[in-house]
């Protein structure tokens, strides 16, 4: 059989390259474990540059529960943890988390049990409990790490003193458990492949500029992992560079991964639906919508030029910041990339993101003059989702799209 | 030009024929949707009323939560744009659409072209759809056709939540042992789906003129309490469980005249 140049067959491409990173990061966390090496769980916008600088092997948990949902087991142990008391109204991922640490085994995304856990606060709120009860049950330490909500602008002095504190006090104490010793220089390699695999994906992201895009947007949920998972890695960088280069031969050769006439470019605001990737995604790609913007995948793309311009970095990820300077970015994102229509996931996983969003969500839509539709999904719980409700809604855009495009 | 909208709910089926995108020559519901033989009677009563075949009909267009189930469809569109077109025809100059059916509830924004400008739909729940109504009939041993009649008597409507309906159901057994009457719960069932709606309204610009559409809005105490919470009058017209099949109808008219 032939295999076809860039798909996630050909051992060249930049799609087979990331998909055997992301896998990896899971074997060698394993194999460190089986090694009798300490290994961690790490919350997905905790400074990964501090065990990597150690080289303490961390997997994700975020990343194991969206993987565990996509392949069509999240409800399983959404169902495990409710059985142990945990409410069906909290995040999906953490259920899925908390599950799996009871059972400890799900062959849809297996990974080793933690020696500790690496918590930062500035993504999720549900997130500091859900790694307490995971470093009670399983009696191991918890690293803590607060970066408060930022209601100004710009990122105080004082604020980066006040985490700068914490991420050496996490070293300490990631030195102490595991025996491990930090080095300079390597934070240094580490920050150089970190700033450059984050350069390689923003601009590969933003080549979905030309039109038509060189890329179907759900490629970037997928190709995600790598950015959770490895971003200080240098075949991180290097697969990130070929993945934008490959972009740009699309963009020469008039090609495109979205195998559709694309009609309309979309903005998606919020997690992907996991449980129902492929209908969320069939729904738009039917119509001719391409999913050409997201801020999620912007989200973990970190640059900076030292120890505290890494802190500052991670004090402006998306959801530690204000609605305005949050909304700017989005307006930015959609008027650089041009699209025709804001798609908002209601998702009831995540009461902080779908919290600010109608408020955010009409903002943008007024200052970019698109139609703003929203849909009720879950990141990992395929229950809060309904096909039939998801099609009307994106029908409904669709002819908005078009009603303002026969207009023009 | 002959152009047939059928409009597939969750529990009813609804058809209109139309004449050169101008005159509604047949309307036709059966109160029985998705997944029984109530459209496939909605569709031959109208052609029935006309005595008419298929083959006199020009184009027919399917919506509703059924229309991709309906074969026999020319075109396909979604029960917002046929519900925003069939209220424009009724009521020109139409800004707000409000429309409640068996399992949801929409509000459309409509610019000053008759265009569908955005909307807002319920989420995954029965509160404020007509479905809360079907159960609170159930439970009180009524038909809904008589909650408007009841709520109408009311001195004092009860407190129902909106949040959920079964929470709601147990509401109203509690209200009803603690000897309050059937008509101030009614009426209190009527103003717990009109401010569930209502505050779905309100996440856009309301603009008038308002109207409402969709099964529900057959409900007089439903529209007044809406009305009420919105601070605006709400139009109503007899044909208002039909506009999805006649906004259906107007679309595939408007489509085959471009071709």
């Amino acid at each position: 059989m032939e295999v076809r140049k860039g798909s996630s067959q050909d051992p060249n491409s930049a799609k087979y390259k990331l998909n055997q990173i992301a896998a990896k990061a899971y074997s060698d966390a394993q194999a460190a474990k089986e090694r009798g090496e300490k290994v961690g769980w790490c919350a997905s916008n905790f400074p990964v540059e501090l065990p990597e600088t150690l080289g303490i092997p961390v997997c994700y948990p975020e990343n194991q529960a969206a993987g565990i949902a996509a392949r069509g087991q999240g409800e399983k142990l959404c169902s495990i943890a409710e059985d142990e008391g945990y409410s069906n109204d909290i995040c999906a991922y953490a259920r899925i988390s908390l599950a799996y640490a009871k059972i400890k085994d799900e062959p849809a995304q297996n990974m080793p049990m933690p020696d500790f856990m690496l918590c930062c606060n500035n993504i999720c709120s549900c997130m500091t409990k859900w790694y307490e009860n995971l470093s009670k049950e399983l009696g191991i330490p918890l690293i803590m790490i607060d970066i408060p909500f930022n209601p100004d602008n710009e990122v105080s002095r004082d604020e980066i003193e006040y985490v700068k504190a914490q991420f050496l006090d996490a070293v300490r104490q990631l030195e102490e458990i595991t025996g491990k010793k930090w080095s300079d220089e390597r934070f240094r390699e580490v920050m150089a492949n970190s700033c450059r695999t984050s350069r390689a994906w923003l601009e590969a992201t933003a080549l979905a500029a030309a039109r038509p895009s060189p890329f179907n947007g759900f490629d970037l949920l997928n190709h995600m992992a790598v950015m959770v998972t490895a971003r200080g890695k240098p075949e991180a960088a290097e697969a990130m560079e070929l993945l934008a280069k490959e972009y740009r031969e699309n963009i020469e050769n008039g090609e495109s991964t979205f195998r559709a006439e694309e009609k309309y470019r979309i903005m998606f605001e919020g997690i992907a639906c996991w449980p129902w990737l492929r209908v969320t995604s069939t729904g738009l790609k039917s119509r001719g919508i391409n999913m050409v913007s997201t801020i999620y995948a912007d989200a973990f793309g970190f640059i900076y030029d030292d120890f505290d311009g890494m802190i500052e970095a991670y004090c402006k990820v998306p959801n530690a910041i204000n609605l305005e300077t949050a909304r700017d970015k989005r307006i930015r994102l959609c008027n650089a990339i041009g699209v025709d229509g804001l798609l908002v996931h209601t998702n009831r996983s995540c009461k902080l993101w779908s919290g600010f969003m109608p408020e955010m969500s009409r903002q943008i839509g007024e200052a970019c003059d698109i139609p703003v539709v929203s849909f009720d999904g879950d990141q990992a719980d395929p229950r809060n989702f309904s096909e039939a409700q998801y099609d009307t809604r994106v029908q409904g855009l669709t002819e908005i799209m078009e009603s303002r495009k026969a207009g023009a | 030009m002959l152009t047939l909208g059928i409009d597939i709910g969750s529990t009813t089926a609804k058809c209109a024929v139309l004449e050169d995108g101008r005159e509604f020559r047949a309307l036709t519901l059966r109160d029985s949707g998705v997944g029984t033989d109530g459209p496939q009677a909605a569709f031959e009563d109208a052609l029935t009323e006309l005595g008419m075949s298929r083959g006199d009909i020009d184009c027919v267009c399917a919506t509703g939560y059924g229309r991709a189930m309906w074969k026999d469809a020319d075109l396909r569109a979604s029960e917002l744009t046929c519900h925003c077109l069939g209220g424009v025809f009724v009521f020109p100059g139409l800004r707000t659409l409000i429309d409640v059916g068996g399992q949801d509830a929409k509000v459309i924004s409509i610019d000053v072209g008759g265009n569908m400008a955005e909307f807002v739909m319920n989420d995954k729940c029965a509160a404020g759809t007509g479905r809360f109504l079907d159960v609170m009939a159930a439970l009180l041993h009524r038909t809904v056709d008589s909650f408007a009649e009841a709520a109408a008597r009311s001195k004092s409507p009860a407190s129902i939540s909106n949040t959920c309906t079964v929470f709601a159901e147990s509401e109203v057994i509690s209200q009803l042992a603690a000897g309050a009457a059937v008509e101030d719960v009614i009426a209190g069932i009527c103003r717990s789906v009109a401010t569930r709606v209502g505050s779905l309204a309100r996440r856009l610009d309301v603009k008038a003129p308002v109207c409402m559409s969709g099964g529900v809005a057959k409900n007089a105490a439903v529209r007044a309490a809406l009305s009420e919470y919105l601070h605006v009058p709400v139009l109503y017209d007899e044909r208002a469980q039909l506009f999805g099949a006649m906004g259906a109808a107007i679309y595939a008219a408007g489509r085959r005249s471009k071709e």
